[in-house]
């Protein structure tokens, strides 16, 4: 079996995005992830550099007109520029997450921006998502990751990257202006309600599914969701009510009138904060300090947290009315969370994250490194559904992933060559807590680039 | 693995032969012997569904069967009044029209379980029950030929056990650029052994990595390098070529038809690589067992018994089809799902080589498969020596 970890360990692993050769092993594990409360950069040098998602949608659009005005003879020209232009945008995003995420000052607060934007997940399955995915975990996330949910919640459902995900854009109220206007002019072309956000945010981003709510109030809450959309660039709607092209508005000629009713809550007409109050209401239910509090005991305290944790975890929730750094500081002084046994096996992203860590990249040497995430099995930004990807282990330990892994694990140790002694990296990656059987792997190892592949194949460094 | 030691044995770089860029292809492995004839084993790990490659289509047990997989004879290349081609196996199609193919159909091997390593240990090793015999009938064929000492080279990792034995085998692999060396791999299931988790993965993917097709093949480039090496007139006269990723338990239809046309172009890039000496040539291609008569219900087919097996190049008297047609009616089928065996792979084998090299077809089949009951050979699959 893999030995037990200490606490140091732990903090720089499990908590944090895997050790770094080049830093301090912490002295109080606590304290250092209280700490990163303060270093946290919500916009660190990276991502300051990427193009806002209002710029991406712009150029977006701007761009898919030219496919649909190029006429035939330009349109496989126009349609490979619009590709090309998404693939470059996406992998310059990822790029600018995993930089950020090599150099980062607080590597456990980083550690929670994933978790978030992968809690309200987008997926750039579809193509519009391509290149504002990034944009959307830099503007919707990270600015509120030690705010409160209910914040994180409104950003990222008024964004255009989920509004365009889950349909938003394309739901109207039936009984809305715009619609009866449509209508008169063309009855066939009847446009109506599209409850894709709606359940999401009940199932998903908020309550969690299961939890007591109903159809109607899907529904309901679609109902009172028409009119948030994104500022178009063309058509009837562009500029309307103050719109800019890319960016959120509500658009009060597709808003359905009338009164609402969620989960037993009265919500007067009011147009756009209808729908506001009652995510701000959705956001402080127990059920969702439960359904969040679960998620966050299984990320750090393993697949079949404690039910105790999670209890206390969803206390903490509702007592500071979704404040999250309460929630945080319960979970660092939560027992649980420091089992020594390992908790969890990495994800790809973790491990690949935590392999050029341990190999001590600051950058990533200009290769783009979304192809190799992808090779691994998780491309990042691109679940296969809204619920984003599975938090067990069970869901990436397989044999083709494992080879996988090895694999790169061996191309990543050839890229080091015999730079990297992996007998002294080792106890330093791992510090107490790499066991008799790797370590011995290690010293009996054919070349040092062997030794290197073997660390980061082995079972220690597999989980965190 | 070879017995040489190790100042013997030869590894070559792709790179030093031009061949930079391949990877992890189809693997080959050559020996060198004294003839101007040569003799090329294409293998098809994971038991390659000889129903849908020379396709039944006249017998009407074949449509019933297959249902949604069932090839449309319409597509297909038609090669005689019962049997018609992949339509994927373009340049198959064009060797068969020029009379240099031939097909061999419900042939099978003595085994008759349903395992692929031990289907292909008892195809490779030429005994009768998986492991009875440690040493491949492609190696034992080499000093049957040789008036000198042949030399083995080492380009796949591993020597396949067809070609492994004590005759010298020169093994090349094309560059390995992504893919860890085996050296890697054991070290890995030695770290792995005490994590009951990770061993039990690492298992798994090790076996699925010697069934799967190497990822990312070249088939043209692994054609054309055999034929480099078969072309030159000190070169190796017998090569073996690994092909995997034959076992289409699911999507069959689109899998298979990208299979087949990657061994096409392989096929292709041998013949036009060989030029004058494809004229010497006969290629074997055969695969460990076949698949079951009917389609499973995931759009593919389980493991079976008897296949269908080519004879390809410029010595085979080809332009037919060689088969005791078992047919596929119910009663028909070997255990009520497979398609019959009639015709004996190691007779196939112990025929094609024996003409192939003008060596007594009894010696053959003593030195290649010592432990078979006499068996008739096939007569008349190549053309008389010139």
């Amino acid at each position: 079996m893999s030995p037990t970890r200490t606490a140091a360990e732990i903090a720089l692993n499990r908590f944090g995005l895997g050790a770094r050769p080049d830093e301090p092993l912490p002295a109080d594990p606590k304290r250092w992830l209280l700490a990163q409360f303060e270093s946290y950069q919500p916009l660190p040098p990276a991502w300051a550099q990427q193009p806002s998602s209002e710029a991406l949608v712009v150029g977006y659009a701007e761009l898919q007109r030219g496919v649909r005005d190029a006429g035939a003879a330009n349109e496989v020209a126009a349609r490979q520029a619009l590709a090309v232009e998404v693939r470059d945008r996406y992998r310059a995003a990822v790029d600018a997450r995993m930089t950020s995420a090599l150099v980062t000052p607080a590597p456990f607060a980083e550690r929670l921006v994933h978790f978030w934007a992968n809690h309200f997940a987008v997926s750039i399955e579809k193509p519009t998502l391509g290149s504002i995915a990034g944009a959307f975990e830099a503007e919707a996330i990270r600015p509120h990751v030690f705010g409160r949910f209910e914040d994180m919640l409104l950003a990222v459902e008024r964004h255009p990257a989920m509004l365009l995900y889950l349909d938003q854009v394309r739901s109207i109220g039936p009984e809305s202006t715009g619609a009866r206007r449509a209508a008169s002019v063309d009855p066939e072309r009847r446009r109506g309600l599209n409850e894709n956000l709606a359940r999401e945010v009940l199932e998903l981003h908020t309550l969690g599914v299961r939890s007591g709510y109903s159809q109607g109030d899907v529904t309901e809450l679609a109902r009172a969701l028409t009119g948030w959309t994104v500022g178009a660039l063309y058509g009837p709607y562009a500029g309307r009510a103050g719109a800019v092209p890319g960016r959120f508005v509500f658009q009060p000629t597709l808003h359905e009138p009338g009164v609402r009713a969620v989960l037993g809550e009265r919500y007067e007409a009011g147009g756009e904060g209808q729908a506001e109050a009652i995510l701000r209401h959705l956001a402080t239910r127990p059920a969702t300090a439960r359904h969040i509090a679960t998620k966050l005991a299984r990320h750090f305290a393993g697949d079949e947290p404690a039910p105790a944790l999670v209890d206390r975890l969803a206390d903490a929730f509702v007592r500071g009315h979704g404040d999250l750094p309460v929630v945080y500081r319960v979970l660092i002084e939560s027992p649980e969370a420091w089992q020594a046994a390992p908790a969890k096996f990495k994800t790809p992203w973790e491990w690949t994250l935590s392999s050029l860590r341990g190999l001590g990249w600051r950058d990533l040497r200009g290769r783009p490194i979304a192809p190799m995430l992808a090779q691994l099995g998780q491309p990042t930004w691109r679940p296969g559904s809204p619920a984003g990807f599975d938090d067990i282990g069970a869901s990436w330990a397989a044999p083709d992933a494992l080879m996988r892994r090895v694999e790169l694990a061996q191309r990543l140790a050839a890229l080091a060559g015999s730079n990297v002694d992996a007998r002294l990296l080792g106890p330093q990656l791992l510090p107490g807590s790499l066991g008799a059987a790797t370590t011995l792997a290690v010293e009996r190892a054919e070349s040092p680039e062997t030794a290197l592949a073997l660390l980061l194949a082995s079972p220690e460094f597999l989980r965190r | 693995m070879s017995p040489l030691p190790d100042s013997r044995r030869r590894f070559l770089q792709c790179a030093a032969l031009g061949a930079g860029g391949l990877i992890a292809a189809p693997r080959l492995v050559f020996a060198r012997a004294e003839t101007e004839r040569r003799f090329v084993f294409v293998i098809q790990r994971g038991a390659a569904d000889g129903l849908e490659i020379v396709v039944p289509y006249a017998d009407p047990g074949y449509a019933r069967l297959r249902g949604a997989l069932a090839i449309d004879p319409a597509a297909a290349t038609k090669l005689d009044g019962t049997f018609a081609l992949h339509p994927a196996l373009v340049e198959t199609a064009k060797l068969y029209q020029a009379k240099q193919a031939l097909f061999v159909h419900a042939v099978a091997s003595p085994y008759r379980e349903r395992s692929h390593f031990d289907g292909q240990n008892v195809l490779e090793s030429g005994g009768a029950a998986p492991h009875d015999v440690k040493d491949g009938w492609l190696n034992r064929l080499i000093p049957l030929l040789a008036r000198t000492s042949g030399e083995a080279v080492a380009i796949a990792p591993t020597v396949p056990l067809a070609l492994r034995g004590p005759a010298e085998v020169i093994s090349y692999a094309p560059s390995t650029a992504r893919q860890a060396p085996d050296d890697l791999l054991q070290r890995v299931q030695q770290l792995y052994a005490n994590d009951p988790q990770l061993h039990a993965l690492w298992s798994t993917a090790m076996d699925s990595r010697q069934m799967a097709s190497p990822a990312r093949q070249n088939p043209t480039e692994v054609g054309r390098l055999a034929a480099r090496f078969l072309a030159r007139p000190e070169g190796p006269r017998i090569a073996m070529l690994e092909t995997g990723g034959w076992d289409t338990h699911s999507a069959q239809a689109p899998r298979l038809a990208n299979q087949l046309k990657a061994l096409d172009a392989m096929l292709a890039a041998l013949r036009d690589g060989l030029g004058a000496a494809w004229a010497e040539t006969t290629v074997l291609v055969a695969t460990e067992f076949g698949r079951t008569a009917a389609a499973n219900g995931t759009g593919g087919t389980d493991h079976g018994t008897a296949s269908a097996a080519m004879l390809l190049g410029g010595t085979v008297q080809g332009g037919r089809i060689v088969a005791d047609w078992p047919g596929l009616a119910q009663g028909a089928l070997y255990q009520g799902r497979d398609l019959q065996p009639t015709t004996r792979l190691d007779a196939l084998i112990a025929s094609a080589v024996g003409e192939c090299f003008a060596i007594d077809p009894e010696r053959v089949t003593r030195t290649l498969f010592p432990q078979a009951v006499a068996f008739k050979p096939l007569s008349g699959l190549l053309r008389s020596f010139g």
